[in-house]
């Protein structure tokens, strides 16, 4: 069992949250896991992504190799664009629709949308909107977890044990805040598969 | 007992775990974390291991270098171009030896993720003729650090720990020891003139230092982090280090490799296996992170078709390796990066919304643009990005404290005006020695320190310039009047401009510090309490 993730996002939308959940899952699954930051510079508004690899076998790259994602799940859709060269021939590009334009130039929303639809399995949600409705509105980059997580290759209660553990300190209302962002993102992918 | 820690943390740990006492370092990506793991650590707590930043890597290095002559462990961590600040104590502590051991870190950036240039520190190993470790994996790392305190009190030497961005800032599940090691006790060097370079002494110690290359060899030969694996196909044979053997073996699907692999991730080289590879191979592929160290060696001087690597062009001379790289050199084809598609637009770094230093390049840029562009030193920090627009106010980025030393250089040369702007961090870590040169010659600049009472860039850890930059500009003979504070804000702004402007007519040294608290600091309460107790607000 191999699962190679990208998660992409701009620096500051909780891509490393994303991450540590999905961490704190493998490892209490005795997975192996490989799964490299972006710190520094770019944690300023730039372009971030995690390389997330989890492996029932040893995992020697700490980067995924290109066209080599099971998924791409995405914070931002143009972004999602730029690791999109990542995705294995069957992987799934996963991305929330809100754009974050904190460049000059940054592309109108449809022409974006256009160039997504050309990949052949691509899910696009309003991951913002999904937070708000289930109560949990900085809970954003929770949906898309929930919404990428049909594609890795952990059950889906194992990471929400995850995510309970991740928040543990945070309280009983942001735990069930998150996992209510979870299910929701899920729920709302599993009409994009068929 | 496994833990979830990225390559820094495992450094970290395995420092501790190996008998730590002090810890010494300035932020830089990618090293800061391991630093920022030990401030936390209970059990670095409960040791009272020393913890808290030094201005800058060389007083770092030599703080090391005085808890080691007192018998303890020390470590020391940097980014790569800190060990250039760092190099004097460094190099000349492979002369005096240590006492307790002492492991250096060195996290090179290669691509330049978050740095200035991509210099591999191996180099500097191998300059200072002391051994290098380049860990490959998370184990590995933790392992290596134990294992280097281990060689650095055998042969009573500092030993370098080479490390990349990648792995720095990749987790993966780390194996701990069960029982961490005892720091050791206080003790003086046996020869009390160990640490006296004298040139009668230093001639003595330096041979002492040659004597122990041979067993150093011995050491890499036998070393676990070394190893040969066979493989049939003796058409090509690889040599691999540090986690270029990761994006080698990441081409066989948990195969085994089909042609033999020498991993190196210990120097000096070991030079029987090297010769064993190199001899039953028709040809070798060196893949290395970084510059071509082992294949230089390897290759020599003269020519030699047999040897491949980043050097003959089989793998690119610059930038971070991949696995996509390594394969597509292993099949003898061109590396064709994927690029995203068209409507893709990059998307640079930029200062926080609501930042300090926006306001005060506002002002800045305001009061100079009668002038004609190119009168702007700038240093190395957030307001490094004031380089990109809307600003477009530097020109000029160097190194830690360039910005006062290369304004006071062009005002020497007749530019006016001539401003130069560093951050409160980068002005104790290496602007004070510039500002007394500007003071020494009297130079006509204005020196804007943008103070926001924190090491931003890194992750906004302490500021050892925090309620002291007044005094230290007066202490080196800065007028009092010409020391000008203001809070950059919008509403200030004509205040500013008017302030840089007086100080642009003054002939001779100024100093303006826009102040303002890091907008990512406002929730630290501890930064918060100890902002007003200094009256900085």
């Amino acid at each position: 069992m191999k699962t190679d993730i990208i998660i992409a996002g701009v620096g500051g939308q909780g891509i490393l949250t994303i991450a540590a959940a999905l961490g704190t899952a493998a490892l209490n699954n005795n997975l192996n896991i490989k799964q490299s930051e972006v710190h520094g510079m770019s944690q300023r508004g730039g372009s971030v992504i995690s390389n997330f690899r989890i492996s029932d076998k040893e995992i020697y790259s700490d980067l995924v190799p290109f066209k080599g994602a099971n998924v791409v799940i995405s914070l931002e859709p143009m972004e999602a664009l730029r690791y999109s060269s990542f995705l294995a021939e069957d992987g799934w590009l996963v991305s929330n629709i809100t754009t974050y334009e904190n460049i000059k130039g940054y592309p109108e929303f449809e022409e974006i949308k256009k160039t997504i639809e050309t990949i052949k399995n691509h899910i696009l949600i309003d991951a913002d909107k999904i937070a708000k409705e289930a109560g949990s509105s900085r809970s954003t980059n929770v949906v898309m977890l929930g919404a990428g997580s049909w594609f890795i290759d952990i059950p889906a209660d194992e990471i929400e044990k995850a995510i309970a553990e991740i928040f543990k300190s945070k309280g009983e209302k942001i735990i069930n805040g998150n996992i209510a962002a979870f299910r929701a993102g899920r729920e709302i992918a599993k009409t994009f598969i068929s | 007992m496994k833990k979830l820690l990225l390559g820094d943390e495992a450094i970290a740990q395995g420092a501790i775990d190996a008998g730590l006492s002090g810890m010494y370092a300035y932020p830089g990506t990618p090293s800061t974390e391991i630093m920022e793991y030990i401030q936390h650590s209970k059990l670095a707590n409960e040791r009272n291991i020393h913890r808290t930043w030094s201005s800058n890597e060389k007083t770092a290095m030599e703080g090391a270098l005085g808890m080691s002559y007192s018998g303890k462990r020390a470590m020391v961590a940097m980014k790569h171009v800190g060990l250039n600040v760092a190099a004097d104590a460094f190099v000349n502590s492979a002369i005096t030896g240590v006492n307790g051991g002492i492991v250096v870190v060195v996290a090179d950036d290669p691509s330049m993720h978050s740095s200035q240039n991509e210099q591999d520190s191996r180099y500097y190993g191998k300059f200072a003729q002391i051994q290098i470790l380049e860990p490959a994996n998370q184990q590995e790392a933790y392992d290596a650090i134990i294992y280097a305190f281990d060689m650095s009190e055998k042969y009573k030497e500092p030993v370098l720990v080479r490390i990349t961005t990648r792995l720095a800032h990749s987790r993966a599940g780390v194996s701990l020891i069960d029982t961490p090691r005892e720091q050791n006790k206080l003790s003086l060097p046996a020869n009390p003139t160990q640490f006296v370079l004298l040139p009668s002494i230093a001639k003595v110690q330096y041979h002492e230092l040659l004597k122990k290359s041979t067993a150093f060899i011995e050491e890499s030969e036998n070393s676990k982090f070394n190893f040969y694996t066979d493989g049939e196909d003796k058409t090509l044979g690889i040599i691999a280090s540090g986690i270029g053997y990761n994006y080698y073996m990441e081409n066989f699907e948990n195969m085994p490799s089909p042609h033999p692999v020498l991993k190196i991730s210990q120097y000096p080289m070991p030079k029987s296996k090297v010769e064993k590879i190199v001899n039953e191979c028709n040809e070798i592929l060196i893949i290395e992170d970084g510059y071509p160290f082992i294949e230089e060696q390897i290759k020599g001087y003269l020519t030699n078709n047999k040897i491949h690597g980043r050097l003959d062009g089989t793998l690119p001379r610059d930038g971070e390796l991949n696995p996509n790289i390594v394969a597509a050199a292993l099949q003898g084809k061109k590396f064709e990066k994927l690029m995203p598609p068209e409507v893709v637009k990059p998307r640079m770094p930029a200062m926080c919304v609501g930042c300090g230093h926006i306001d005060a390049y506002n002002a800045l840029n305001e009061a100079l643009k009668d002038f004609e562009k190119g009168h702007v030193f700038a240093d190395i920090g957030c307001y490094t990005l004031g380089a990109y627009e809307p600003f477009n106010a530097i020109n000029s980025c160097v190194d830690m404290g360039a910005s006062i030393t290369m304004a006071k250089g062009a005002a020497d040369a007749g530019l006016y005006p001539s401003v130069a702007v560093i951050g409160d961090s980068t002005f104790t870590h290496s602007g004070i020695t510039a500002l007394i040169d500007a003071v020494v010659d009297k130079s006509n600049i204005v020196v804007v320190i943008s103070d926001n009472f924190t090491t931003g860039m890194t992750g906004q850890q302490n500021s050892n310039a925090l309620g002291r930059i007044e005094d230290i500009c007066k202490g080196v003979g800065v007028k009092e009047e010409h020391i000008r504070i203001f809070v950059p804000i919008a509403k200030n702004h004509d205040e500013m401009v008017k302030i840089i402007k007086e100080e642009l007519e003054y002939d001779g040294v100024s100093v303006v510090i826009p102040r303002r608290q890091c907008v990512r600091t406002l929730k630290n309460r501890a930064l918060n309490a100890e902002i007003k107790e200094l009256g900085l607000v």
